[in-house]
């Protein structure tokens, strides 16, 4: 990346970027959106995170890496899902993840020369991104996006009333909202990586939550915000050559704090008017 | 019984420098873990734990770039993400989790950036590694003091704070009933468990900390409900752990593929996940057993 020119931000490989980082960030905030609702933000994290064991499994054995992405972040939705059902939530969530990042020091430790792509894996490398990646990510983000437009009302449902679906549909629909966040996370991992997913996935939603109350145009404006947000992210990283997580994180973490202060001032301005608090969805 | 007892124990695992430096510092560290972890549980702040490991790294990245000692990185950066979930909004239960992941997401993307600027300096990322995975066998003897003051005040902090944090994790309503200060003591409880997890992400690596943290108090609070029984029960399993795990790898030396010795870190997770399962196990099969 010997970048120079402002121009060529706009050309060659730079647009396979662009084309990527655009659906990554519509699926984020979609995704975020329900994360946020259904304070699972825990989640959010720990598959993307324990998953990149399996692109390390999987280049170990010589198949491709977003095979073993699908098969460890299936498998963990699955044992979270599963541990889940007997002990706390967070606790299934924590003991999924280590033993996913235990596996893959293993194989890390097969070989030792993977430095380097644990790190691009860790915090994405988006400016080299290569036009073979654009179909796959087009076709899960698609996928993951149909998923949650089927599981909309229901989803929506439980996540403002919990505990109106009850016994094993609430289980089913907990599991199938797991298996689309491993979904995103198989397409999203090699391109940005599983920090910045997992950045794109809470800062917006949370802070749409704060600007409106209305689902889909929380829903909304979570997408749009994680979309510019990726946009200036890609700009001044090209424009710096610093690494693009960091000013994902940078700018999610900010438009929470303006999220907040916002809810926090209209909550004083409006007085009587907002007696519930601002930011929560009331049944 | 000798041939037996040397294929199990490896000759050279007692008197080996590295290998004593990593069970004693790993035993510590470990202990100090199941303590904490004990209430991590029971106050259901698990993602907090995982959050502040991870963040560790951030500032184990910017110690190196200062040239101090990556024990003040860890802690440092810890306990400053710890004032900030705070600020934000870690004490209410609801917006709890989505506070510690806007300080995740932010600490993470600091930590791309600081250790970008450190392979500018040094041409290598192998830090990130070492870091994130960590490893007992790699631990330097000057660290032992720093660790052993630091694990010293997290215990003396929960010892002097033990009966109202335990009210106030168990039943907050209750504690604020009492006019127990339960914000207060929310605060002291996150800011040693800060600490206590800095510690152990930088002497065994930031998936050892939380599987120390979380993994040990969950079985023992599987196995019994008295407080007292169940930290001592957690800080027992999470030695055990540490050891077995520890002897594992040395013995792993000699195994296939690439007689390289595989790492103690996935020892102790599975081992850490296998004793969580046996229990989980047996206790649901009571239970079934019992209706």
């Amino acid at each position: 990346m010997a970048g120079g020119e402002r121009a060529e931000v706009f050309s060659g490989f730079m647009v396979n970027a662009w084309v990527v980082a655009t659906m990554v960030a519509v699926v984020g905030g979609a995704i975020g959106f329900f994360i946020v609702m259904r304070s699972s933000a825990f989640v959010a994290h720990a598959i993307p995170n324990g998953s990149f064991a399996g692109a390390a499994g999987a280049t170990l054995v010589g198949a491709n890496p977003l095979l073993g992405l699908a098969v460890f972040s299936l498998a963990g939705a699955l044992g979270i899902s599963l541990l889940g059902r007997r002990a706390r939530h967070d606790v299934a969530t924590a003991l999924t993840l280590v033993f996913m990042l235990g596996l893959g020091s293993l194989f890390l430790s097969f070989r030792v020369e993977d430095a380097e792509a644990v790190y691009s894996l860790l915090f994405g490398e988006v400016l080299g991104i290569g036009s073979n990646q654009v179909w796959p990510t087009l076709a899960l983000s698609l996928a993951s996006l149909l998923a949650l437009a089927l599981l909309w009302r229901p989803l929506l449902l439980d996540s403002v009333l919990p505990g109106s679906a009850r016994g094993s549909s609430r289980v089913r629909l907990e599991l199938a909202f797991l298996v689309i966040v491993a979904l995103a996370t198989t397409m999203t991992v090699p391109v940005v990586g599983t920090a910045l997913i997992f950045s794109l996935m809470v800062g917006p939603a949370a802070a749409a939550r704060a600007f409106t109350v209305r689902p889909h145009v929380a829903l909304a404006l979570s997408v749009a915000l994680a979309v510019v947000i990726v946009w200036i992210a890609i700009a001044w990283s090209y424009n710096t050559n610093w690494p693009i997580g960091f000013f994902v994180g940078a700018l999610s973490a900010s438009a929470f704090l303006i999220g907040r202060a916002w809810s926090v001032a209209s909550r004083r301005l409006g007085g009587a008017r907002h007696r519930a608090p601002a930011g929560e969805l009331s049944p | 019984m000798a041939t037996l007892l040397h294929a199990i124990v490896e000759p050279g695992f007692f008197s080996s420098a590295p290998v004593r430096l990593a069970a004693e510092m790993g035993a510590l560290v470990a202990i100090v873990a199941a303590v904490v972890g004990v209430f991590t549980v029971v106050r259901g702040q698990a993602f907090s734990g995982e959050a502040l490991g991870d963040i560790g790294a951030t500032g184990g990245a910017s110690a190196y770039l200062a040239g101090i000692s990556s024990v003040w990185g860890f802690v440092g950066i810890s306990v400053l993400a710890a004032a900030a979930m705070e600020l934000i909004g870690v004490q209410r239960a609801r917006g709890r989790d989505i506070a510690t992941g806007v300080v995740l997401g932010a600490g993470f993307g600091l930590a791309a950036l600081l250790i970008y600027l450190g392979t500018l300096q040094t041409s290598t990322s192998g830090s990130t590694v070492t870091i994130l995975f960590g490893s007992p066998f790699t631990l330097s003897p000057s660290d032992l003091p720093l660790v052993l003051g630091f694990g010293a005040l997290v215990l003396v902090t929960l010892a002097a704070l033990y009966r109202p944090l335990l009210l106030a994790s168990i039943s907050p309503e209750l504690a604020a009933a009492r006019g127990l200060p339960v914000r207060l003591i929310g605060v002291a409880y996150l800011m040693a468990l800060a600490v206590a997890v800095a510690l152990s992400a930088v002497t065994i690596g930031a998936i050892l900390s939380t599987a120390l943290l979380v993994g040990p108090a969950a079985t023992a609070l599987a196995l019994t409900n008295r407080p007292g029984r169940a930290l001592a029960l957690a800080a027992m399993i999470g030695v055990a752990a540490t050891w077995l795990g520890l002897l594992l790898a040395y013995d792993s030396y000699y195994w296939p593929p690439r007689h390289h010795g595989w790492p103690p870190s996935f020892f102790i997770v599975a081992l850490v996940l296998i004793g969580y399962l046996a229990v989980a196990a047996r206790r649901g099969g009571g239970r079934r057993g019992a209706r």
